[in-house]
């Protein structure tokens, strides 16, 4: 347990050092989302029709950027092997990493996704139910992140295969997180959507943690 | 519409129609064709370098 | 490394037999399965001639969703057994899988716009289709972005095996969600609940493609066995010296044995 809180703590202070990761990928969120009005033009109907997705794609985007950064480091200086041998199991270590991912860049972007919500013209409920989504829809994109950073260690242009692997795993958070505010705001309730965003992160912090272990494994072969 | 003309205008969905069929082949031709160039170059490369250096 | 040696070998062998007969095969079944969708079936009573387009839609779908488990069978057999040409079959079936994957993808919209009026539409069926397309694409894309071919193929199974969780969201996608796309009708408990002459020409131009499947298989597993006979022969030429195990021992224990 100490050594889970340890390594937890290491990478959140990896991640919050001179602005680092979490900096960046806030910084990316915001700029994505405010890129968005002045291309498709002020209009607030547009906006508000298409705001959820804006923000639920740029979260996407945003978490991919630092997901490079889950397991590269530590592969590169040998901080891997050392995990691998510790009496820390491998998956509770993928864990603590993904928990200390997830603080760092999805939890700022879910707190900050009301402001931004607010600046798209979506009414109160939407703003809700939006930092709800993804409050609830950023911990499997964090675990599922894991997995494919687990998979392309080592591997060539790891930045494109990256992308490759992680957005359409990631599809179904995204169906499902803009489909709960587009619900709410048709007035059908977004129960439902919530529901299964919290079981898709429930699932993933299931699975994900075995899996991206066993391409940890794999790749200090 | 009956006969030749009948069969191509496919009741009215000729552009729907047709297009798929043709993706299909294109695509399925295209794959065959691309294995079958692999294969024959491997196939090739093999053969030279057995000819140079004869295995055992 | 024996077994390396043996198997290869005789798949090579039985290859060589089998490829001509599911060759032709496939061509001769899938002339026949044409002619049958085109000419002799009726147009349906709803949808016109554009039920022709469900003998190419529906045996694709068939086909991208058994090479996916094909893929992921051969996988999970590369990665617990460690059988060489598992690994060699997974990669050689994954452009098949995608190829019939975007043939059904392709016809589904040329079929939606005239049924549904749209080219698109984000239902359940058609997005973990397309999740399966991508996933054949990252599949293709993971096990030739390393170096090393032996670690690329480790880590494509391993992708392919979590991908699998999505061939049941698939399969039942229509059944759970109030989708636009049509339930099962052929492959479902109770029998098929198609008529006969839909369904014979379904069935045919399913054979085609699955025979069409397995001459692509061989003839890309035997090509890949090829390219790495090629690089070993190539390696072993750039180090000349004693090649067999025989000699080598002779030099590094001279006197020995």
């Amino acid at each position: 347990m100490a050594a889970f809180v340890g390594l937890f703590r290491r990478d959140l202070r990896l991640a919050f050092r001179q602005g680092g990761d979490s900096g960046l990928v806030l910084g990316f969120f915001v700029l994505a989302v405010v890129l968005f009005p002045l291309g498709v033009g002020p209009e607030p109907a547009v906006l508000q029709r298409i705001g959820p997705g804006i923000v639920w794609v740029a979260a996407l985007f945003a978490a991919l950027l630092s997901l490079d950064r889950l397991f590269e480091a530590d592969y590169q200086d040998g901080g891997l092997d050392l995990l691998e041998l510790s009496s820390l199991p491998l998956e509770l270590a993928v864990l603590a990493k993904c928990a200390a991912h997830w603080v760092a860049t999805g939890l700022p972007l879910a707190l900050i996704s009301p402001l931004l919500a607010f600046l798209l013209g979506l009414d109160r409920a939407a703003i809700l139910i939006l930092c709800a989504s993804l409050l609830l829809g950023t911990p499997a994109l964090s675990l599922i992140g894991s997995v494919a950073a687990a998979l392309v260690l080592g591997a060539r242009r790891q930045g494109v295969v990256l992308s490759i692997l992680v957005l359409p795993l990631d599809i179904p958070p995204l169906v499902f997180g803009a489909g709960a505010v587009e619900a709410s705001v048709a007035g059908m309730g977004a129960r439902a959507y919530l529901l299964i965003l919290a079981a898709l992160s429930l699932a993933a912090l299931a699975l994900c943690p075995w899996a991206s272990a066993a391409a940890l494994r794999q790749a200090l072969e | 519409m009956s006969g030749i003309a009948g069969f191509f205008a496919m009741g009215g969905y000729a552009e729907f129609v047709w297009p798929a069929y043709g993706v299909a082949l294109v695509v399925l031709a295209g794959l065959t064709a691309h294995s079958w160039r692999r294969y024959r170059q491997s196939v090739l490369a093999v053969e030279r370098l057995q000819r140079t250096r004869p295995s055992r | 490394m024996i077994n390396w040696v043996a198997n290869p070998a005789r798949f090579t062998r039985l290859s060589a037999r089998a490829m001509p007969w599911c060759g032709w095969g496939a061509a001769a079944v899938t002339a026949a399965g044409l002619y049958w969708s085109l000419v002799l079936a009726p147009p349906d009573y709803q949808q016109g001639d554009t039920v022709r387009i469900m003998f190419i839609h529906v045996p694709a779908a068939w086909m991208a969703l058994t090479v996916y488990l094909f893929l992921a069978v051969a996988s999970a057999v590369a990665l617990v057994w460690r059988h060489p040409l598992a690994e060699i079959a997974a990669r050689a079936a994954a452009p098949i899988g995608a190829a019939f994957t975007l043939i059904c993808l392709a016809t589904g919209s040329l079929w939606g716009r005239p049924m549904w009026g749209a080219w698109w539409v984000w239902d359940a069926r058609l997005t973990s289709v397309l999740v399966l397309f991508f996933l054949y694409l990252g599949y293709i894309t993971l096990v030739n972005a390393f170096d090393d071919p032996a670690r690329g193929g480790k880590t494509g199974s391993l992708l392919a095996l979590v991908g699998v969780v999505n061939l049941p969201i698939i399969k039942f996608s229509v059944d759970w969600w109030n989708t636009l796309h049509q339930p099962a009708s052929v492959m479902r408990i109770g029998g098929p609940r198609i008529d006969i002459a839909m369904l014979v020409p379904l069935v045919i131009m399913a054979v085609g493609f699955l025979l069409l499947f397995l001459t692509l298989l061989m003839l890309r597993m035997r090509t890949i066995l090829n390219e790495r006979k090629a690089m070993a022969l190539r390696l072993n030429a750039e180090a000349p010296g004693p090649r067999s195990v025989q000699e080598r021992a002779m030099v590094v224990h001279p006197g020995a044995g």
